[in-house]
């Protein structure tokens, strides 16, 4: 009932838009359905808490220590967003760049958007999981090129095609995965695709057939995490689409993905008693930490700066997951949670900003705290908690994942420390001009939705100083989880 | 269900047709005829997984190879050519490598994707996995058809030809997967033909042309 619920609520909700999504009441019955699909997912969180995992419908659906927090985490930055989103989408339309029937289109995938991501997040089963995440792809394609200029599209045409490309490798590493289930489950049912009964087995998984499988899946998967060499679609499709496309594309999609990782290598270090998808994790994770890191020395626009500084966070988490152990896992986990809520946040002020610049060209962008303080302030905050300084929560997890770098894999140390170092330095040798200095910013015909950011930044704030005893010990129990303790 | 009956020579000839169908998409620089390729591929597929249904008895198998008639060998095949007469796109440019030398690549890889299957075949009890080979070597010959074109159109059939191998790869390893699942996917399928025919229309408005080099702005040094 409670996935029903969860899962109905933004499907209803994009059907109920699509017909109406450009009525002038559309943005609030947005909010209003993003609230209430937030409050679906507390309730299944108030369950899981009291019950343990949580089974539905067949086994199709499930709810561990793991995924929970990301689905509470999901809906709340979906209700968020949609908070940013009206007045932001209101003053795209009055400045004449979207009409109606783009309104319309944009309010209606949002919505199915989300239900894809939380069905993703939900399932039980490694094939639905796959069709969710495809599903998550194609609704978000034709938001990026909601613009229609030539840009928009070819970024809409990269991220289409590359992602398109990359899900069919993880399609043909489920098959395999379910190829070597199917000897030990089964083909009878659907057992042999689900994850609670492969992690039952796989001890008994054929090795040198998983081994492929996770090739696969971490090349597909890894497409849409945005690792590098496979990150050719992510700062174009940040850029060109709208901001709130942006933040969720950010805070919630890479997530998603990671999970997707995370959960095929819990069942394929399990089948293969030895360190290769680790490695292969960490290979990635340093590769696209570096790589990142140089190029956002070559960045103009505000909003390809911050996408390439995900690829940078992704990169961090994955090496975090790659390293493995409870600490790492834990860490990998905060850095999760607080790197979602600080980019987003990040990217509604960056929104309002180029909103108000008219422009996202960043030498363009001046003196943001002159006309609006909170704009201004919101953007700084956001880019010191981002680049990871105390007190903030991204702080307490790069910490983490530092110092237990140290102790397994002291070689990675000093290699992620630089790029952390460079990156400092390009963000915030960008920011701060355009946040202090000379104006050049107009004023808006809808006053800007900012407390989203704030609340987020709140929130990274009190992770960074105390985390909740309750979200701990949630944070330790995934941990653990996915270590295969 | 004997190793060396007709049905299953039959199914063999199947796939190596469908194995012949991949090179000649990547030879062809028409994309009418890829097309009528892709169609060609549905057909095989189609009769394909209907023969196992047959001879295996499972009735998930009838659906899922009625499913693939019509949809990758009518459906789809009738979209993309009522796309290619909208949008008058019928000749790819130039590929990046010439004929001969794609085939000569196109070569290589079908003896890297029997390699890669062999540990695959091995492990299969299914009496069609000498096909497996095959199935990888459809879906990395698409992959390089994807690779060589410049034109939208073409990279799709492409697309949509490594979605063929992976299906055939499916068969032959597991006679198919779980019935929802491929009824997710050809879901997913025909909502991506559909995004990208709107998706098409687009581009067309912007750039008069669907020929990938004006889709090259967003680089780095900009």
């Amino acid at each position: 009932m409670n996935f029903l619920l969860l899962l109905g609520t933004p499907v209803a909700g994009a059907v109920l838009l699509g017909f109406f999504g450009a009525r002038r009441w559309a943005p609030e019955a947005n909010v209003a359905i993003s609230l209430a699909t937030f409050l679906a997912a507390c309730a299944l969180t108030a369950r899981v808490i009291g019950a343990g995992t949580l089974t539905a419908a067949d086994e199709q659906f499930f709810i561990d220590p793991f995924n929970v927090f990301l689905v509470t985490l999901t809906a709340l930055v979906s209700l968020t967003t949609s908070l940013f989103s009206r007045p932001y989408m209101r003053i795209e339309r009055e400045h004449g760049r979207v009409g109606s029937a783009q309104l319309r289109l944009f309010h209606s995938m949002y919505q199915l958007f989300i239900a894809a991501m939380l069905l993703a997040l939900t399932t039980n089963n490694m094939g639905l999981m796959w069709v969710a995440m495809e599903a998550a792809t194609l609704s978000t394609v034709l938001l990026v090129t909601l613009y229609r200029t030539p840009a928009s599209l070819e970024a809409g045409w990269k991220y289409f095609i590359l992602c398109g490309v990359g899900i069919a490798q993880a399609l043909f590493g489920t098959i395999l995965l379910y190829f070597a289930a199917e000897k030990v489950l089964g083909a009878e049912g659907m057992s042999a695709l689900l994850w609670t009964h492969l992690n039952g087995v796989k001890g008994q998984l054929e090795p040198t057939v998983l081994i492929l499988a996770f090739v696969f899946l971490l090349v597909g998967y890894g497409t849409k995490v945005g690792l590098a060499p496979l990150h050719n679609w992510l700062p174009d499709a940040h850029a060109e689409g709208p901001t709130p496309i942006s933040a969720v594309l950010s805070g919630l999609l890479l997530n998603v993905a990671i999970y997707a990782v995370v959960r095929c290598k819990v069942l394929v270090e399990g089948a293969l008693h030895s360190a290769l998808p680790s490695q292969m994790l960490m290979g990635f994770g340093l590769v696209s930490v570096v790589l990142a890191a140089f190029f956002l020395w070559r960045q103009r626009d505000i909003k390809r700066l911050f996408a390439y500084s995900s690829i940078e966070h992704m990169g961090i988490i994955t090496f975090a997951f790659g390293m493995g152990g409870p600490v790492a896992n834990f860490a990998a986990l905060l850095h999760m949670t607080v790197h979602s809520l600080t980019k987003s946040a990040i990217f509604f002020a960056v929104g309002h900003a180029a909103q108000k610049a008219g422009t996202q060209i960043m030498d363009d962008i001046r003196g943001l705290i002159t006309l609006s303080p909170t704009v201004g302030w919101g953007l700084m905050l956001g880019t010191l908690a981002i680049l990871g300084l105390p007190p903030f929560g991204v702080f307490a997890s790069e910490f983490l994942i530092l110092t237990t770098a140290m102790r397994e894999q002291s070689w990675a140390t000093p290699i992620l420390l630089l790029a952390l170092g460079v990156a400092f330095a390009a963000i915030f040798r960008r920011v701060q001009p355009m946040v202090f200095g000379e104006t050049t910013a107009r004023r808006l015909p809808h006053p800007p939705a900012l407390m989203p950011v704030f609340v987020h930044l709140t929130l990274v704030l009190t992770l960074g100083l105390f985390i909740p005893p309750y979200l701990a010990d949630w944070f330790r129990r995934a941990a653990d989880l996915i270590a295969g303790i | 269900m004997n190793e060396t009956g007709f049905d299953l020579q039959l199914l063999n000839t199947f796939a190596a047709l469908l194995l012949l169908s991949s090179f000649a998409m990547l030879s062809q620089r028409r994309v009418v005829t890829m097309v009528n390729l892709l169609a060609i591929q549905g057909v095989l597929l189609g009769l394909a997984t209907l023969l196992l249904a047959w001879r295996t008895g499972k009735g998930h198998l009838y659906v899922s190879g009625a499913i693939t008639l019509t949809l990758k060998a009518a459906f789809l095949p009738w979209l993309l050519h009522r796309l290619i007469r909208r949008l008058g796109v019928y000749w790819d440019s130039e590929p990046l490598l010439n004929i001969a030398g794609t085939m000569l690549v196109g070569l290589l890889i079908v003896i890297f994707a029997f390699g890669l299957a062999q540990p695959i075949a091995a492990l299969a009890t299914t009496t069609t996995r000498s096909s497996i080979g095959i199935a990888v070597a459809v879906v990395l010959l698409a992959f390089l058809t994807m690779i060589t074109r410049r034109k939208a159109m073409s990279q799709v059939v492409g697309f949509l030809s490594m979605e063929n191998g992976l299906f055939f790869g499916a068969m032959s390893a597991t006679y198919g997967m779980p019935m929802i699942i491929e009824l997710g996917v050809a879901l997913d399928i025909l909502v991506a033909m559909l995004v990208l025919g709107v998706f098409f229309f687009q581009i067309r408005e912007q750039f008069d042309s669907l020929d990938l080099h004006h889709l090259e702005s967003l680089k780095e040094e900009k």
